[in-house]
């Protein structure tokens, strides 16, 4: 434990995607991520690496379409505003299949909203956000150390399948601080060569990064079923969520990133007053961990859904429970957060509703 | 006598481009000097939106294909990682003047050591002839059908005089495809952009006045004189810029 320090979220990430071998970041001011791009144009001189503070968002999401497709693991970061900026450029790096690691540190809307932290770009990452039929690889951490860890795999996870990867945070976590163990690197995949970079022609033959598709009349359909290919491949090898107390449970409370942290509080309180419940906590947004939800659906009583949102991540609830049971809901977006205290007592009269309900069934 | 060859550079490849129009001739100066300067292998070149999106059709070098307006956002990418390649963008007017305007004057005030290419023909070619930032007043287009500057259009852009004002660039100059001396001169240009960027001097941009006869709706004789009578009288040739010299 030499080596824990207390970092904030933005700091901590940005360390991390250092350790990971990222050398090249380029960015935009926004608040609240700006530590990030601070971090960085003081960290990538020390590791030989390159930081660029781009004149827009298009800039830097195109400054690291341009650098990814070098070889080099790269990264841009921004808060809601500036990543509704970057999705032309997320759209083009996930057609032509480079890896790179986007961070959204989460701040109100829609518009230019406020700067407290918010989910309300779920939907935005889970299910495209640019034009055209992609999908993002979605991660959704709770704590520092998660963070810390989940920013190396980011830049395995975009080698491993060529794909953008994006880190889904919000103004809390960004902000807060934590002690985190700075461990070192270690590739958690065996990782392909890669062999679309552009470095001149030299003794071989020369390579295009693209995406438009003209040719053949049913190039572009071929090019999306691999890309949907892709994609299916993904959905079955990587599904994160974390389970507390659900072997037992009779309500299951489902919520991500930092309101699932709060949640598991309350979770622990309502333990502690006898109540049977228990959190499904999804770590991968996209893909999606549908099984614990089918599996709870199949004993559960009730499923509540808690976000700082007006209710996004309920949906794919909802389709993964099969909607086998009442999915309750507890949420607000544009700068509202839960305690473990509300959501203790929505809880508690969810127990006590399905405590009535089955006393009435006798 | 001197015989016409392709070079290695250009692929063998049947042209997309109408006839008449200076993306050939431009493919082709760009292809001799990367030929000329012996650099195909350390070279990436970036394709823009527009007539030459398909440019990796023709050159036989490392190609990226961008999206509109921000070859030089990728450039700066490339080149940054990758310093002891040459690494050019080859745009036209609604990439580099209208929608990637901000990247054009960022990378160039950054002084990117990059290479610009800009073709400008004063029409969106591949979207079927609408107005473009350089289109002339008075120039009838689909989107300026009663002559540019009726309608609060404003005057054409001159990207080599806005340019011409930011201390990071190294060397700007303006010439045309629209003549044999033009043509040469346009290469001279060319070169002199690529050595400066092989030199590490920075940022470099020709910007080429070319026909479009198609989008124009003349004949390819007539685009030519266009540009000679009518485009060269509003962007007027030569060196804006040069702090090699």
């Amino acid at each position: 434990m030499a080596n824990k320090i207390l970092l904030k979220g933005n700091e901590v990430m940005s360390e991390a995607a250092i350790q990971a071998g990222c050398r090249f970041f380029a960015g935009y001011p926004i608040t609240p991520q700006n530590e990030v791009p601070e971090y960085m144009s003081k960290r990538m001189p020390e590791v030989g690496g390159v930081f660029v503070q781009a004149e827009s968002e298009l800039a830097a999401i195109n400054m690291v379409f341009g650098a990814s497709a070098t070889g080099t693991r790269c990264m841009t970061s921004s808060s809601s505003p500036g990543i509704s900026l970057k999705q032309e450029g997320i759209s083009y790096i996930a057609g032509a299949e480079l890896p790179c690691v986007i961070a959204n540190v989460q701040r109100g809307g829609p518009g230019l909203g406020n700067i407290r932290a918010s989910q309300g770009d779920y939907f935005q990452a889970v299910k495209g956000g640019g034009h055209g039929d992609y999908h993002l690889i979605v991660l959704s951490p709770s704590t520092l150390p998660e963070l810390y860890t989940l920013t190396m795999n980011a830049f395995d996870w975009a080698d491993y399948y060529r794909n953008p990867v994006m880190i889904l945070g919000d103004g809390i976590l960004g902000q807060m601080a934590e002690p985190v163990e700075i461990l070192p690197y270690e590739p958690i995949l065996d990782l392909p060569k890669k062999d679309f970079v552009l470095d001149g022609c030299k003794g071989r033959q020369p390579r295009v990064v693209k995406t438009l598709v003209l040719k053949p009349a049913d190039g572009l359909i071929a090019h999306n079923e691999h890309l949907q290919a892709k994609y299916k491949r993904i959905e079955s090898e990587l599904s994160l969520c974390e389970e507390y107390e659900t072997a037992d449970a009779e309500i299951f409370v489902s919520a991500f990133g930092i309101t699932g942290r709060i949640a598991k509080g309350a979770v622990r309180l309502a333990r502690e007053k006898g109540i049977a419940v228990g959190l499904i906590r999804p770590i991968t947004l996209w893909p999606f961990p549908k099984e614990p939800f089918a599996l709870a659906a199949e004993t559960a009583r009730q499923i509540l859904v808690v976000e700082m949102n007006f209710g996004q991540m309920i949906e794919d609830v909802q389709l993964a429970s099969k909607c086998a049971c009442p999915v309750e809901f507890l949420g607000k977006g544009g700068g509202w957060y839960p305690t473990e205290e509300i959501i203790l007592e929505k809880i508690e009269s969810m127990a006590a509703s399905s405590v009535s309900a089955a006393k009435g069934n006798k | 006598m001197a015989t016409l060859t392709r070079t290695d550079v250009l692929k063998e490849a049947q042209t997309h481009y109408c006839p008449g129009c200076g993306h050939g001739i431009t493919h082709r100066l760009v292809a001799e000097v990367i030929n000329e300067l012996g650099i195909r292998e350390r070279t990436i070149g970036t394709a823009p939106v527009g007539c030459a999106v398909l440019m990796y059709d023709y050159l036989n070098c490392d190609m990226i294909e961008c999206a509109h307006g921000r070859p030089p956002a990728v450039a700066t990418g490339i080149k940054r990682m990758l310093p002891d390649r040459i690494v050019f963008t080859y745009q036209g007017d609604g990439d580099l003047a209208a929608i990637g305007t901000a990247e054009t004057i960022h990378a160039a005030n950054r002084g990117e050591n990059i290479t610009v290419i800009f073709v400008n023909n004063a029409i969106y070619g591949m979207t079927g002839g609408q107005m473009a930032p350089t289109t002339l007043t008075g120039m009838v287009s689909t989107t300026s059908q009663d002559g540019r500057g009726q309608h609060g259009e404003g005057p054409p852009l001159k990207v080599c005089e806005l340019l011409s004002a930011l201390d990071g660039v190294c060397y700007l100059e303006r010439t045309a495809v629209s003549t044999p001396k033009d043509v040469n001169a346009t290469k001279r240009a060319i070169k002199k952009a690529f050595q400066n960027q092989i030199d590490g001097r920075g940022f470099s941009l020709v910007e080429v006045l070319s026909m479009c006869p198609t989008d124009w709706k003349m004949s390819t004789a007539k685009a030519v004189s266009f540009v000679n009578d009518e485009m060269k009288k509003v962007f007027q040739l030569g060196v804006y810029k040069d702090t090699v010299s």
